[in-house]
């Protein structure tokens, strides 16, 4: 990484660097709040690096939620990825072993970056790509660090903190219901948990419900198929801003 | 903490290696050119959604309907992220503006 390539990457991630700072600071909050200090905060920030993820993570550690779960959930709510993938595969051909890190590191805010910005002339495209991708994960474990930090310095009444998580996926699903060419998976979504919970009960809602959603959207296809039309380029311009 | 600490270690190994998956199965699968299923995109597509919401669910399932301060600041500060990112449109503004108004009525209006 050289001065000249990092001089052009760092404006091009402010945004990222402010929302990242924020909503890594929320979580090092929340996992403060659930008992686990900095140095939890610094390994999930650095292996995990999902926002969204990574703030499911802390209630799932502050359930003792089973494995199996953890792997189930995990893999869910980490679906969209698939797509971001496929639309990476020219861009990452030909990065050498830094492609694992790519791979690794392509968040929502990266993935968006990353599909908008274009690297100015001169500099090579795949060494931009790389300190983009360096940069946003270092903003990420900084905020996550931070949050901890101040949790356990300030001894602030964090009672109520969690609802970060509420909050951030409510802001997502505003964001995917503007975009939406049809509100029935969303919907469908929260009709089919809210069974689950009344049938099911608080400890084991989720699995009954998400196994039931992918069922039904599967035999919807026929009905939504032509309805949800591909993400062209006007879609995918709006991309939010975290996650 | 209901968990020890190397249960803990495990839980978040199975977070990270199951992340990387997700983004790392693209490439594994398509790499050389094939075109994926169209039901994968499909799903890739409508799951999305239905994942979020599912989840809000998830994230409201502890409210009661016995007493106000049971379900009455949730039923705020959920209007207030909707409201405020409908109105500014900025993730910080909704998340921090909800989160803060929810820690103030649990705190203080209904502790």
């Amino acid at each position: 990484m050289n001065r000249k390539t990092l001089a052009a990457a760092f404006p091009v991630t402010v945004p990222v660097l402010m929302g990242y700072l924020a909503i890594g600071m929320a979580f090092g909050l929340m996992l403060q709040s659930a008992g686990y200090g900095v140095g939890w905060a610094l390994l999930m920030s650095l292996t995990i690096y999902a926002g969204s993820g990574q703030y499911l993570g802390v209630s799932l550690l502050a359930a003792g939620a089973p494995l199996g779960q953890v792997a189930f959930l995990t893999l869910m709510i980490n679906f969209r990825h698939l797509v971001y993938g496929l639309s990476m595969l020219e861009k990452f051909r030909g990065m050498g072993p830094r492609k694992l890190y790519m791979i690794f590191s392509l968040t929502d805010e990266t993935y968006a970056l990353l599909s908008s910005a274009r690297p100015p002339a001169g500099i090579a495209p795949h060494n931009f790509y790389f300190t983009v991708a360096m940069l946003d994960h270092s903003y990420w474990i900084l905020g996550s660090v931070l949050g901890s930090l101040l949790g356990s310095a300030l001894g602030v009444d964090t009672t109520g903190v969690d609802f970060a998580m509420t909050a951030l996926f409510l802001v997502i699903a505003v964001g995917q219901w503007k975009k939406a060419g049809s509100h029935l998976p969303a919907l469908l979504g929260a009709g089919i948990t809210l069974v689950s919970l009344l049938l099911v009960g608080q400890e084991e809602m989720l699995l009954p419900a998400l196994a039931l959603i992918v069922i039904a959207l599967t035999l919807l296809r026929p009905r939504l198929e032509g309805r949800e039309e591909e993400p062209g380029p006007g879609k995918r311009e709006e991309e939010p801003q975290c996650r | 903490m209901p968990l020890t600490p190397v249960e803990s270690l495990l839980s978040i190994a199975v977070m990270a290696g199951v992340t990387f998956l997700t983004r790392a199965l693209p490439f594994l699968l398509f790499d050389r050119g094939e075109k994926p299923p169209r039901v994968v995109l499909y799903l890739g597509r409508v799951l999305p959604p239905a994942i979020i919401a599912m989840l809000i669910v998830y994230c409201v399932r502890g409210v009661t309907f016995a007493a106000p301060a049971g379900w009455v600041p949730t039923l705020l500060a959920g209007l207030a992220a909707v409201l405020l990112h409908l109105w500014k449109g900025n993730d910080l503004i909704s998340i921090f503006g909800a989160t803060g108004l929810y820690m103030v009525l649990v705190q203080g209006v209904f502790g």
